[in-house]
């Protein structure tokens, strides 16, 4: 491994720490923020001394904030998030029961953006100016501006009601009946995916045109190659490199689009967690998900970089 | 991200520095002064591309909707009427009915006003703050460039939603909370656009003649800097209206943004949930409004960055899937 790219990734890790140390203040400081007391707020009508007694000495707010703030560091290093103040539940088991159907309402969404976005983008970079290309950005803009909850609601009333095809909500494990899962996750994977396609499209348009435009790929042309091998071997090649980066960060931005769709389609992920957490004001809850979401974020743009810069030696020297 | 070859900063006519933003050198009329001739010209170049014309006219309809919602809706947002309810699209209810047998049409009209002020409201936040941080980090340099931007990296590290909810469940749910919340998420984006123009502007010659000649840092900041990178700016303010209307939307469809009785696009169609299977026009009708208006103000600031900030373009994208 070379020096300039040892360094990269040293200076890159380092960031990433620094970010999420960055990232617990935030996450135990919105417990600290709730006007009042938490406890009191979560426990509601169901308040009785006892139960309000047990529930802060379970959760540490009986402490110092500081020592609070430091065995919140500590423990979520030891994937210790405390308990749900509604179930009593420890929040890493929450969250580890939920993240399975996250991951894969996520694969699904960025598997569909990637199939509209790779051949729509390319087919309008390879026809700059033409009505298709003028069709496809128009599209991407459409995308782009379409609400993801809304077009959920949409595809809900066209292929579950009118046409009845597809189931319009609830989950099966992919590992118990995958038939299942994908009858149910093409719906939900289509909203999230259609946004997402859609920001990529001009992404993928915009990779293939700076590549069609290069020097090597006018050698090759002026060398005679057919252009089925210039596209093949040199410009789709070349323009993978940022594609791939894109589909890295929007598989990361999609995160935050999944919370709603699984709202809209009572998908039992992470974003059905937090939203209900927040309903429930059950704390922890929010506090872990948000940690988690905010985890796997920094991972995948963490992973992203790494990956660029392994590909693409330019950007260690910058 | 910023280089000395910024549009901001290179546009510019040597007499920039004296507070002027002619981002574009137009066709000019000899009566107009310098700062008529970029107004006129940015928006001659605006109005001349018909996708932003486009953009534009639906702007200018949702804007006339707002202010004057009262009196182009035929009934009350809240004027219950039960024996009606439930009904489809007809004369009497242009957009159908909802399970109060209120007039969709009436409330789609009458949320715009609520849309745009959330909108407007939280971007001026994101702006001010945004751009006062971004100034003193690309300017000043150092510690506080430092801490605001390792800062901003924290709150970046959030899904925008997930950080809105996360307020929204500390705070409460409501108007001013939503506000609040889509300001405080989009800062950064406005921190950090500023951060890297002014980091541009602050090596150009005439910011140095002032430093030369002993003007003060604030008066420097006002009359020379801020000036020469409202063209990023500009153009991220229309593109974050864009969004923040979206996360507005989303954050009431969560239920957690408008409360009722007051009618928000979002709240309707959490509402319309319930009624999905009988009722598809209490989800299409709200849902093609925030579409309509989130599609204008990205068009216009598609417009706006392609007249004022062209080479911002790839830059400009990555913040915003980010």
């Amino acid at each position: 491994m070379s020096s300039p790219l040892l360094r990269f990734l040293v200076k890159r890790l380092l960031h990433t720490v620094v970010v999420l140390f960055g990232v617990l203040v935030v996450v135990f400081a919105l417990l600290q923020l709730v006007p009042g007391d938490p406890v009191r707020v979560a426990l509601g009508t169901r308040f009785t001394q006892e139960s309000y007694d047990a529930l802060r000495e379970a959760s540490g707010l009986d402490r110092p904030l500081l020592v609070q703030f430091f065995a919140y560091i500590g423990n979520a290093l030891t994937g210790n998030l405390g308990v749900s103040f509604r179930s009593g539940e420890p929040v890493t088991l929450i969250l580890l029961d939920r993240l399975p159907a996250t991951v894969s309402l996520g694969l699904a969404g960025i598997t569909i953006a990637l199939l509209i976005a790779f051949p729509l983008g390319t087919w309008a970079a390879l026809r700059r100016g033409s009505a298709a290309d003028g069709g496809i950005r128009a599209v991407s803009q459409f995308g782009v501006s379409v609400p993801d909850f809304w077009l959920g609601l949409l595809l809900i009333i066209v292929f579950s009601t009118m046409l009845g095809l597809l189931p319009p909500s609830g989950y099966v494990p992919f590992t118990e009946d995958p038939w299942g899962w994908l009858q149910r996750v093409i719906l939900p994977g289509l909203a999230v995916g259609v946004v997402s396609g859609s920001i990529m499209t001009r992404y993928v348009r915009s990779a293939v045109l700076d590549v069609v435009g290069s020097h090597y790929v006018r050698t090759a042309r002026s060398k005679g190659l057919p252009r089925r091998t210039v596209i093949g071997r040199h410009v789709m090649r070349n323009a993978l490199v940022p594609i791939l980066t894109v589909a890295g960060v929007q598989a990361a931005t999609m995160l935050g689009g999944l919370i709603v769709i699984e709202v809209v389609f009572a998908w039992p992920g992470l974003g059905r967690l937090v939203f209900d957490a927040v309903a429930a004001r059950d704390y922890p809850v929010v506090q872990g998900t948000v940690l988690l979401i905010a985890l796997i974020f920094l991972l995948i743009n963490l992973l992203v970089d790494i990956l660029y810069a392994v590909v693409d030696p330019r950007i260690r020297v910058s | 991200m910023s280089s000395p070859e910024t549009p901001s900063s290179d546009r510019l006519a040597p007499g920039a520095g004296d507070g002027r933003t002619g981002p574009v050198p137009g066709p000019a009329e000899p009566a107009e002064t310098p700062e008529e001739v970029s107004r006129t010209g940015t928006l001659r170049m605006l109005v001349s591309n018909k996708v932003t014309a486009a953009g534009l006219v639906i702007l200018v309809l949702v804007v006339l909707l707002a202010v004057l919602g009262r009196w182009i809706a035929p009934y009350g947002a809240n004027d219950i009427d039960v024996v009606n309810a439930l009904q489809p699209p007809s004369g009497a209810h242009l957009f159908g009915t909802d399970e109060l047998g209120r007039d969709v049409f009436s409330r789609v009209v009458l949320s715009a006003r609520i849309s745009l002020t959330v909108g407007l409201v939280a971007v001026g936040i994101a702006l001010v703050v945004g751009v006062a941080l971004g100034l003193v980090a690309g300017f000043f340099g150092g510690w506080p460039d430092t801490v605001i931007m390792r800062s901003a990296d924290v709150l970046f590290a959030f899904p925008i939603l997930l950080l809105a909810m996360a307020i929204v469940a500390v705070l409460g749910p409501g108007l001013t909370t939503a506000m609040i919340a889509i300001g405080v998420v989009y800062t950064p984006i406005f921190a950090r656009i500023t951060r890297a123009s002014t980091l541009a502007v602050r090596e150009e010659l005439y910011v140095k003649a002032s430093q030369a000649v002993g003007a003060s840092d604030g008066l420097i900041l006002r009359r020379h800097v801020l000036p020469n990178i409202m063209g990023p700016i500009t153009v991220q303010t229309s593109l974050s209206l864009a969004f923040a209307i979206l996360s507005e939307a989303a954050l009431s469809f969560l239920g957690l943004g408008v409360q009722p009785p007051e009618p928000s696009w979002g709240r309707m169609l959490y509402d319309a949930q319930a009624f999905i299977y009988d009722a598809w026009w209490m989800s299409v009708f709200p849902g093609l409004a925030i579409f309509l208006t989130v599609l204008a103000f990205n068009l216009v600031g598609d417009g706006m960055r392609d007249v004022l900030d062209p080479r911002q373009r790839t830059a400009d994208e990555i913040r915003r899937s980010a």
